[in-house]
């Protein structure tokens, strides 16, 4: 068995799977801030009953992020060490940084969130969660500075004696224009990923007109944040496509399938040709719109994939730079699409809830519900573009997939985990959607338990309270596990 | 070097925090079942380190992240090197997270029971494993002379590296023990306090002898030292515990814990991971190493992040200050409720009660 193909397929079937629960949890607690905020300024306990609704969701998703991120860490050791050996005085760094800023304060605070509804003022709580977002926002900017390095190594010295990049210049790999627009385009992506949950979930219990108080408000933010993120998620593709055109030509000729460098070139929406997409027998073509991706211009040149693929043989060698392009090409019409899609769910809700309306036909609400599945499927065929694009490089220009792999563990072992972790996986992906699905359901708790969990002086209309019998040594704990 | 003096302290530091921490979250799922005897006991050992065991197995991920920053070379080596233990850790982590959220949210008892014993027996693995791990670590490991990993599994389980592994799960234990101790009251208190104890002695005992074994593998007054007051620190907190001194038992199991990882760490020094064959192959604090550059930048972020995370997660003890007790658990589920019901009807021998 081939350690090397066996360790590439883990590393995607981990990361997909790391990456379903991710972007939930960076849009949700955004969006979870938001209305604890509400709540803390308004004393309406409505707010109170939407965030610990969604507080049930997001712990259940929570948990399972936090278990196969560790994974995630991990595995650059286990399966990849020659990689490790390779970029570590690079690499390394932003990976550390990560930890030290980021999984520090969300699983600290998060903690305090959990537990400390009847510790904390609800301003203080309420700041427990913008605290816990900023977390899992930052950790996200590290993260992506490391992948954006692979793709466009920045800030770096090749040293002589051991053939290994070193670190020149920490700023160059934290802020090229490359991490700052993929920053902002996974950033979109997840928040719009959390306000389509949002929405979904939200279009189910208004469909059945079930605790309206409480998901009308959360349908609208719900809503709002569809339409921008997946406008982001556009501007933001829209950039880093350009960007990417220079640092990263293959990848995307390879999205298109451009073979031969053409100007003014049309991007295809739909095209049927032969499965390696070297000859297309029908295509729906827009004129100029990859010139206008790419360059800016209708009129701009596109390198295609056999002049790229001449240049790099002078410039690396003899060898194959290409992606594989079937992947390439439909990932990036999957993703460029489900963006384009959600945009109109975002814009059809709005206008079909405007001024406090609730449409009627059940068709709409079920729609909505389904259009939960879409995001998820954008943010994994976003990657596997990403990551499969830059093959065969890890780390682009300077090393490739095949000198990455653990010299040392076998195939035997490199299996062994394959199976482990997938099995492992695939078990927990079922508890984890019927939780979530049961949980869902079950609904926002009342009025009256939710005011329950707070202080006594905290509640609105309990002022005078002030410390009693239900905050002695026996009061029931806020939260247990 | 100055940097990679500090690094490799700094390492050292967060082993020490990870093991310190973390330790009780294993050593209080690991008795889960012994002593949390009823649904509610064993609601109040899960609830006693709710808020703060995904904090503190963050140290891990940072002391992870810290060895692949600073000493590429010795992540690389022994993170493929030590692969199948490694798996068996991550499952291990990966399912006790879970279990954590997940237990308490289906319905049915056989639901409970099953992500109990998920608990139990994922935090006596990774216990048992971490120990094992350095262990194997201090003793060396077989490395040819580019560095690579250079033997098997069987390599990993030398007499010496089972003692060590034997010397933290029972130490995890009984710090989990004495945790439980200080954060409970009544029953589950006293039993946690007479469990500490017994558990004490044969931690005690273990890790005299490794600490004897391990000077004779490599003999490092410092080490020995640490070692001894380890040794010497758990005693006097089984005498604290026995006298129902839990703060002070707290103290000293986590003294002792850190003083145990902090011998294994001077012992080592300068090597990081040495060679039991090709001594060419022995990584140290300057073979392993990044660039200065990168050890520099990496000390500006350490110095002004480690205050910072320390204030916050010192700040969520202190929140969560007090003692749990067993009629402060919440019936938790819809269907949960009905089962509390029958619990303070078995309780009090009376009719139904009332919520």
């Amino acid at each position: 068995m081939d350690p090397l193909a066996l360790a590439r397929w883990q590393f995607g079937i981990t990361t997909v799977y790391h990456f379903l629960f991710v972007p939930l949890t960076i849009g949700l607690a955004l969006l979870m801030a938001i209305v604890e905020t509400a709540w803390v300024r308004t004393r309406n306990p409505v707010y109170l009953r939407t965030v610990k609704f969604w507080g049930k969701l997001f712990l259940i998703n929570f948990a399972i992020g936090v278990a196969t991120g560790i994974v995630q860490e991990f595995q650059f050791g286990m399966n990849w060490s020659s990689y490790s050996r390779f970029v570590g005085d690079v690499f390394g760094a932003p990976l550390a940084m990560e930890g030290l800023v980021a999984f520090f304060l969300e699983s600290t605070f998060l903690g305090l969130w959990i537990f400390g509804w009847d510790r904390l003022s609800p301003r203080l709580h309420a700041a427990c969660m913008w605290l816990v977002s900023a977390g899992t926002i930052a950790s996200a900017y590290f993260i992506l500075a490391a992948n954006s390095f692979m793709q466009h190594p920045v800030g770096i010295e090749v040293d002589s004696a051991t053939g290994r990049p070193r670190l020149t210049d920490i700023g160059a790999v934290l802020f090229q224009p490359l991490q700052l627009v993929t920053f902002g385009h996974v950033l979109a992506a997840c928040l719009l990923t959390g306000a389509v949950v949002m929405t979904g979930v939200s279009a189910y219990f208004l469909a059945r007109r079930r605790d309206v108080d409480v998901f009308r408000p959360s349908l609208r933010l719900g809503l709002v944040g569809v339409v921008i993120g997946s406008l982001a998620v556009i501007v933001s593709g829209d950039v880093q496509g350009r960007v990417m055109t220079d640092v990263q030509p293959m990848k995307m000729a390879a999205a298109e399938a451009l073979y031969d460098t053409t100007s003014h070139a049309s991007l295809s929406l739909l095209s049927i040709g032969t499965l390696d997409g070297s000859r297309e027998t029908f295509a729906v073509r827009v004129p100029g719109l990859l010139s206008f991706m790419a360059t800016g211009g209708v009129k701009g040149t596109v390198e295609g994939i056999n002049d790229i693929q001449q240049q790099y043989q002078q410039r690396f060698g003899p060898g194959d730079y290409r992606p594989n392009i079937p992947v390439t090409y439909w990932t990036f019409r999957a993703m460029m699409g489900i963006g384009f899609a959600l945009l109109a769910v975002g814009l059809a809700g709005l206008w079909l809830t405007r001024r406090r309306r609730l449409p009627d036909r059940a068709w709409v609400w079920r729609l909505a519900t389904l259009a939960i599945v879409l995001p998820f499927v954008g943010n994994s065929v976003g990657w596997i573009f990403t990551e499969m694009g830059r093959q065969p490089w890890t780390v682009f220009g300077l090393f490739t997939t095949s000198e990455s792999v653990s010299p040392t563990v076998t195939g035997g072992e490199v299996l062994t985990s394959l199976v482990v972790f997938t099995g492992l996986y695939a078990v927990l992906a079922v508890i984890n959607l019927r939780l979530m699905a049961r949980h869902a359901k079950a609904g926002p708790v009342s009025t009256a338990d939710a005011l329950a969990s707070v202080r006594r002086r905290d509640r609105p209309g309990d002022g005078e309270g002030g410390s009693s019998a239900t905050e002695g040594q026996d009061a029931p704990l806020s939260f247990a596990y | 070097m100055l940097l990679n003096d500090l690094w490799f302290g700094l390492i050292a530091v967060l082993w020490i925090g990870y093991f310190v921490l973390d330790g009780f979250d294993f050593g209080v799922g690991g008795l889960l079942g012994v002593l949390g005897r009823d649904e509610r006991g064993r609601r109040v050992l899960i609830n006693t380190i709710g808020p703060v065991w995904d904090g503190n197995e963050v140290w891990l991920l940072v002391a992870g992240g810290a060895t692949f920053a600073a000493f590429p070379q010795w992540y690389a080596t022994l993170f493929s090197g030590f692969y199948l233990p490694l798996l068996a850790i991550l499952v291990c982590l990966i399912i006790r997270a879970v279990a954590f959220e997940y237990r308490g949210k289906g319905h049915s008892d056989t639901w409970r029971r099953n992500w109990d014993w998920a608990i139990v027996a994922c935090s006596v693995g990774p216990a048992l494993l971490w120990g094992v791990a350095f262990g194997s670590i201090v003793r060396g490991v077989p490395l040819s002379s580019d560095h690579e990993f250079a033997g098997g599994v069987l390599d990993l389980l030398s007499p010496f590296a089972v003692l060590v592994g034997v010397t933290t799960l029972l130490l995890f234990l009984t710090h989990g023990a004495v945790f439980v101790a200080l954060k409970t009251t009544e029953q589950v208190r006293e039993r946690a306090n007479r469990l500490a104890v017994r558990l004490g002695v044969s931690a005690l005992v273990a890790m005299a002898g490794m600490v004897l074994w391990q000077s004779q593998l490599r003999f490092d007054p410092i080490s020995m030292a640490a070692g001894t007051v380890a040794v010497l620190g758990l005693g006097l907190g089984l005498v604290a515990a026995r006298r129902g001194r839990d703060g002070w038992a707290f103290a000293a199991s986590a003294v002792a814990t850190g003083l145990l990882v902090a011998s294994w760490f001077t012992a080592l020094y300068p090597a990081v991971l040495p060679s039991s064959t090709d001594p060419a192959g022995t990584l140290t604090i300057h073979n392993a190493a990044s660039s200065p550059y990168t050890l520099t930048v990496m000390t500006w972020v350490a110095a002004i992040m480690t205050p910072v995370v320390l204030a916050y997660q010192g700040w969520t003890y202190w929140v969560f200050r007090r003692r749990i007790s067993t009629r402060q658990i919440p019936p938790s589920q819809p269907a949960g409720q009905a089962e509390a019901q029958l619990d303070d009807r078995a309780a009090t021998g009376a009719g139904p009660a009332s919520a």
